[in-house]
């Protein structure tokens, strides 16, 4: 597979999920893991370009797929602009879900088909499967709303 | 201009959206072995058979320990200074369990997921002994008056004045039992090089984790070495020392390799303990111009017989309303669960639901508005102690408040306010927490290039702690704030206070305004590259407290001090006014919190950005244990039924309006810099706030959290 524009090749047995692999076996620490079971998004990566929570994936699963983490966001449309505006509108506290939430936002925007701005409400719902114990959701979605407009 | 109540950005802000900080799971070693726990699911036994067969098969095992092969630990002595850990029990150090989810097996293997593999192949057998796990049946008894806690207070009679009172309200409220759900579980990495240990830990309490370990281990204090530069959020779950911790090390030291143990979600939930459940009474009686006689407030909540403390139900019952008659008393059952433990705003937070609940409900009795009720009686000293108050201008938070959020376009009946489907509710509570101080050690220096350097092992867990320090520092030296630079979350470092209690932004900076006087002289009275130059040195430092059993003993002497110190000087606390606007679907009984205003007489800001984002936090917390949290205990076998982030639910994005939060900004004249903490006064109120918005809209009064749908209808 390719992880952040470069080739890399991930032996690991079927079992071993995304996250683990790119965290354990490729060093990439960006990516958290909050709850191993797809229900706090910290773990989220962008799978050719679309955000999938990387503790539900099989590491095997995405042989030949283009991943992008936390570490490689920048060089992608919104991804530096989105690092930008978190920190300026305080989109975080602990940091910890923060890798997750900013792929998310890449993906969350890149699946919409108008070429409108989004609402705060569409972009609440489409956040919704981050959470954020701090309670950074204001800042969030400011960051969001300012980088999408 | 100074530093002091500029919005900067975090300083931590570039590490923290790249994914370069390095959290304590992220931290690598050459030769890193994973540990897996297995718990027990017996609320109390005794091991009858622990069967490792299978678990040693799994290929990739490195060792599995029990209590039959764990070498022997012991847990600290507890002194006059409460616990540092959060349950007595020695893991695997003994055969009985006592609370269903208490670990009794490790495992350690080359990779994590044949640690996980074996630990869920380890067999265990229990022959049960007799219990008690349902807190709801569990007796009660009164709590004991301690140096750190009152278990009771009274101011004339209560009861007899209730009972005359031409006006009375006499309510039960209940609140379940919370988990903290940082989104980072309890990680420790542990190293051990001969008798020298260094743990990656994420801590609230470096200081406490050295102090278990060492008495763990049998290891002097100052061979341990405690790391943990960012902490993925705490809330009070990591303030004490866990069993997770304990068991990572020593699985370290029996297999001769550095080893990481990452708890499970569940595990978190199995051995880390959560806020209590509370029963609580609030009755308050008062004449027909609203004047309290009357109030009393009663709690109980619970302990596990293996650790765990009060909770201080009713600690702004003594000082929120000038009643002229008060009774308040906690009262605690023990029961045979994991202990609890605090979690942000512990007391307050479910203390206030009922409290100002119950105004409320007095304010509609009496056809009065909630705000000029509480005005009516907002006492000018401390209405048991009658101390002064270091400052308090509530009437000016509820007046700012009461402006932003437009109150005045309320209307008083219930049902009255409506938008299509959606019935409309406006309720307002009282915030009130009393920030806590400590000491701190701490060292500065300043070097030939201009810039200073603040060394202080305290703790960042995301209340942006680097950046308030950064910013008192700069004006304590007058110099600019990018020229300062923070070090701390290293045992290493001269050593900070615990975090906890919203003490320490303000007990750091005593310990910078201590060292900014003593570097001026050091530098023959000014601050400058120039006078550094005449000194002939590339820096000079100066310090306070020192890492030595001496320099310990002295540290809680100051401690000790400043306490009672603190104590005679008065009630010091912050205090805030909470607006909330609720929607009910009039049909479903769907509530969605749609508008939230807070504001605070929290002393001065030394951050608008970050202090925003607190009292914001807070606040969500806060949502949160109004319509969606709840950890389910099942009263017969006292085991969690929900531990997980799927089925305990913590509010989402799509759950949190816009928080509009405000402050007097006017400096507590007790503190460094006028400051007070706020990092746990947001959640208090906010949950009254929620449920007499929702009566408001409906006219149903939910006296039992969380106030879900089925509520309502």
């Amino acid at each position: 597979m390719r992880v952040n524009g470069e080739p890399v090749v991930l032996d690991v047995p079927p079992q071993v999920s995304l996250l683990d692999g790119l965290r354990d076996r490729l060093g990439l620490t960006g990516p958290k893991k909050g709850c191993d079971q797809g229900a706090c998004g910290a773990c989220t990566v962008l799978a050719d370009g679309e955000r999938i929570v990387s503790c539900l994936a099989l590491a095997v699963q995405y042989e030949g797929r283009e991943i992008t983490t936390i570490e490689g966001v920048a060089s992608l449309p919104d991804g530096a602009a989105l690092q930008r505006e978190f920190i300026r509108r305080d989109g975080f506290q602990c940091g910890f879900c923060t890798s997750g939430q900013i792929c998310s936002a890449i993906g969350m925007l890149a699946e919409r088909d108008s070429d409108a701005p989004p609402t705060r409400d569409e972009i609440r719902e489409g956040m919704s499967g981050n959470l954020c114990r701090c309670g950074a959701y204001n800042g969030i979605v400011d960051a969001i709303e300012e980088v999408a407009t | 201009m100074t530093a002091i109540g500029q919005a900067f950005d975090r300083v931590d802000g570039a590490i923290k959206t790249t994914g370069a900080a390095k959290f304590s799971a992220d931290q690598t070693y050459p030769g890193l072995a994973h540990a897996a726990l297995t718990h027990a699911s017996t609320a109390r036994g005794r091991i009858t058979e622990i069967d490792t067969t299978d678990a040693t098969r799994v290929p990739g095992v490195l060792a599995v320990i029990t209590h039959h092969n764990a070498p022997k630990m012991k847990m600290p002595s507890v002194g006059l200074m409460p616990p540092v850990f959060g349950t007595t029990v020695v893991c695997l150090n003994t055969d009985e369990v006592h609370w269903d989810g208490q670990p009794v097996a490790v495992v350690v293997a080359e990779t994590q997921e044949a640690a996980r593999a074996a630990a869920a192949r380890v067999r265990v057998s229990c022959s049960p002994l007799p219990s008690a796990v349902d807190f709801s049946t569990a007796e009660a008894k009164p709590q004991k008056n301690s140096m750190l806690q009152a278990g009771s207070a009274r101011k004339g009679d209560a009861l007899a004045a209730l009972e005359s009172a031409p006006v009375a309200v006499d309510r039960e409220f209940t609140t379940p039992p919370h988990n903290h759900n940082a989104i980072e579980p309890h990680t420790t990495t542990a190293v051990w090089d001969g008798d020298r240990l260094t743990v990656h830990e994420p801590t609230q309490n470096i200081g406490g984790v050295r102090r278990t370990l060492s008495a763990a281990f049998g290891v002097p204090i100052d061979k341990i070495r405690v790391v943990s530069e960012h902490v993925g959020g705490g809330f009070g779950g990591k303030g004490l020392v866990w069993p997770g911790t304990i068991l990572a090390v020593l699985a370290a030291r029996v297999t001769g390799r550095p080893v990481r143990l990452v708890l499970t979600r569940e595990g978190v939930y199995r051995t880390v303990g959560g806020r209590t459940p509370s029963v609580q009474r609030v009755a308050i009686g008062a004449d027909r111009e609203g004047r309290m006689t009357s109030l009393v407030h009663t709690s109980v909540t619970r302990v596990g017989r293996t650790g765990g403390g009060p909770e201080g139900v009713t600690i702004q019952s003594s000082h929120l309303y000038d009643a002229r008659n008060i009774l308040l008393r906690q009262n605690i059952a023990e029961v045979d669960l994991l202990a609890n433990t605090f979690m942000r705003a512990p007391g307050e937070a479910i203390g206030t639901f009922a409290l100002e609940s119950t105004v409320d409900e007095l304010a509609h009795e009496l056809h009065m508005d909630p705000i000029d009720l509480r005005m009516r009686n907002e006492p000018t000293r401390d209405p048991i102690g009658d101390k002064p108050f270091t400052r308090r201008n509530l009437r000016a938070a509820y007046e700012l408040g009461a402006k932003e959020f437009g109150w005045e376009q309320r209307t008083p009946q219930p049902r009255s306010m409506r938008d299509g489907q959606w019935l409309i509710g406006w309720g307002v509570a009282t915030a009130f927490h009393p920030p806590v101080h400590l000491v701190a050690n701490a060292s500065l220096r300043f070097s030939t290039d201009g810039t200073a350097l603040l060394r202080c092992g305290f703790h960042e867990m995301g209340m942006g702690a680097a950046t308030a320090q950064a910013q008192i520092t700069a004006d304590a030296l007058g110099i600019p704030f990018e020229a300062v630079r923070v070090e701390h979350g290293d045992s290493s470092l001269p050593a900070g206070p615990m975090a906890g209690g919203s003490n320490q932004t303000g007990s750091v900076a005593a310990a910078v305004h201590t060292l900014a006087p003593k570097l001026r002289r050091a530098l023959g009275g000014e601050i400058s590259v120039e006078a550094l130059a005449r000194k002939r040195k590339p820096y000079v430092e100066v310090s306070i407290g020192a890492d030595s059993p001496l320099g310990r003993a002295t540290g809680q002497a100051r401690l000790m001090s400043k306490f009672l110190r603190d104590r005679r000087k008065g009630v010091r606390a912050v205090t805030g006014a909470q607006f909330c606007e609720v929607r009910v679907d009039a049909d479903t009984g769907e509530i969605r919190v749609s508008r939230w205003v807070g504001a605070f007489d929290c002393g001065t800001v030394i951050n608008p950005k970050t202090a925003a984002s607190q009292l914001r936090g807070g606040i969500v917390l806060g949502i949160g244990a109004a319509l969606s949290e709840e950890t389910l205990v099942d009263p017969r076998t006292g085991r969690i039924m929900n531990p997980s982030l799927a089925e305990y639910h913590l509010p989402v994005h799509a759950d949190v309006p816009e928080i509009d939060v405000h402050w007097l900004d006017e400096p507590d004249p007790t503190m460094p810099a006028g400051l007070l903490g706020v990092g746990e006064v947001g959640v208090t109120g906010a949950a009254a706030a929620v449920a007499n918005a929702v009566f408001h809209a409906t006219g149903k009064r939910v006296r039992d959290l969380p106030i879900t749908l089925d509520k309502v209808v």
